[in-house]
């Protein structure tokens, strides 16, 4: 009776000191980063559809889609499964390459503004439609990603429940980094000479 | 002197704060209230045209039960829409509780976009694909001409038609919003007889008490249509609560009348819900969306 007692202390002490809502939030955030990557995946999974679809059009610009084929391979062969989560490098790398192919994507995109033939194509504009929607379910399950790791790393932090998270052994995670943290803080580069001379 | 510098901080504590608050306040604009079908902060719309949009979108959520809102603002700046959009739908959660079932049409009428957002239950009715149609073809051609209440016309013409192709659940007869959850009105009925039990313990005494909140608690608990057994038992609850544990101390009684305030709120907000089919509109609170939809210009 007695140890059953203290074991129902123990319970209520634990949930009490935040123990519960660790793990909750653990769970919480493995879950958001499995969204993390079907977005990506799901992305991945669209561009050989769109690379093909833009080898139809005579003469596009082979550098453009070569870069955008490179960097979903490169992107692929990168996965971060939610253990790996803590190793800050790793998301770094991660990050580097789903940048790139964001990049490349957003490139090729601007480019096909210049083929009218490509503009008028259906399936071309449908596939255009399915990527805006992809990288906008990127961003939005990034940003769940980013607000799941905010809040377990603020119960990791304040009082008691760093306490809790001492005897236990819940580290901080790493968020985020923005993917082209470089670029954006670089003023933009307008250069109007180049206009014309793509085609 | 210390006092008129004390209350110097503290003037100088409000402005910062002030400040600060002014500041958050630009930096995003705030989800509007969810006061109806129709929200229209820019007044576009007709008092006329907005009444009969207002009633298409009531029958469309008592005919399928999902819930469509169309939400005009003169701009979504600094986001762009799809945040916007999203930020909205995540803040309203519209949809049944069960089902999601919620659909957000959003206009920026300075910004000259809108954008469909889809919940995720509803991303297999409307893809992104048959929203950007719906966008590009019954929506942008009329925006150009000005004609704000035809394109959302023929935009939620389009949407029902794509929801009733869809096999959802059918609405419940009492009106969508009469789901409430039956575990907060649990928690609300445990708040007030542990509250209520108290105050009887110690005005009527323990046993007149007792019987009095037994039947009391029977009453509501059959009231709210459950079967015999579980009226039953809470009855007997209730009553042996009072019998054992009520009343003891005399210092419960505070304590126990501003619980039962609090529960008495509970009981209004939830009683509110439950009535809402007639005349107010509120959210079934059960849409997730995830970011499905489609944006546009004209």
């Amino acid at each position: 009776m007695k140890r059953l007692l203290a074991l129902v202390l123990l319970t209520a002490a634990l949930s009490g000191c935040g123990y519960n809502d660790f793990k909750r939030l653990d769970e919480q955030s493995k879950a958001a980063w499995s969204e993390v990557l079907n977005q990506y995946q799901r992305r991945a999974d669209l561009v050989p559809n769109i690379v093909a679809s833009v080898k139809g059009e005579a003469n596009f610009e082979q550098e453009t889609l070569t870069k955008v084929i490179e960097a979903r391979a490169k992107s692929t062969s990168i996965q971060i499964t939610p253990e790996a989560l803590n190793d800050p490098a790793a998301i770094a790398r991660f990050q580097q390459a789903q940048g790139e192919l964001s990049g490349a994507l957003a490139r090729l995109m601007a480019v096909s503004e210049r083929y009218p033939t490509l503009q008028a194509n259906q399936a071309f504009r449908d596939l255009r439609v399915t990527l805006e929607g992809t990288e906008n379910r990127i961003a939005i399950a990034r940003s769940r990603y980013i607000q799941t790791v905010q809040e377990y790393n603020v119960l990791a932090q304040s009082f008691p429940t760093n306490l809790t998270a001492q005897v236990f052994g819940f580290e901080t995670k790493p968020g985020l980094p923005v993917p082209n943290e470089a670029q954006i803080s670089q003023p933009p580069k307008v250069d109007f000479s180049v206009r014309g001379t793509g085609r | 002197m210390p006092l008129t510098l004390a209350v110097r901080s503290l003037v100088a504590l409000v402005f910062v704060v002030a400040l600060c608050f002014s500041a958050a306040a630009q930096a995003l604009l705030p989800v509007p209230a969810l006061s109806a079908h129709v929200i229209d902060q820019t007044a576009t719309l007709e008092s006329a045209q907005r009444d009969a949009l207002e009633a298409r979108l009531v029958e469309l959520e008592q005919r399928e039960g999902t819930q469509l809102v169309v939400l005009i603002v003169q701009s979504t700046a600094p986001e762009d829409i799809a945040a916007f959009a999203n930020r909205v739908g995540s803040a309203w959660k519209i949809g049944r509780p069960e089902v999601g079932d919620g659909l957000i049409v959003v206009v920026a009428k300075g910004d000259r976009t809108m954008r469909i957002e889809v919940a995720k239950a509803l991303e297999g009715a409307i893809p992104d694909l048959a929203a950007a149609r719906i966008i590009d073809h019954a929506m942008a051609p009329r925006f150009r001409e000005g004609d704000f209440a035809g394109g959302l016309n023929a935009a939620v013409d389009q949407l029902a038609a794509r929801i009733a192709g869809e096999p959802l659940p059918e609405p419940s007869p009492t009106g969508v919003a009469s789901d409430a959850d039956p575990s907060d009105f649990g928690a609300a009925l445990l708040f007030g007889v542990l509250a209520i039990g108290q105050l009887m313990g110690s005005l009527f005494g323990r046993r007149v008490g007792a019987l009095l909140l037994g039947a009391g608690t029977g009453a509501v608990v059959w009231l709210i249509g459950a079967g015999w057994p579980i009226t039953v038992a809470a009855a007997i609850a209730a009553a042996l609560y009072v019998l054992l544990a009520a009343g003891r101390g005399a210092g419960a009684w505070s304590s126990g009348s501003q619980g039962s305030s609090r529960s008495n709120s509970d009981w209004h907000w939830s009683g509110g819900n439950s009535g809402g089919s007639g005349g107010g509109f509120s959210s079934g609170g059960g849409g997730s969306f995830g970011g499905g939809g489609a944006s546009g210009r004209w």
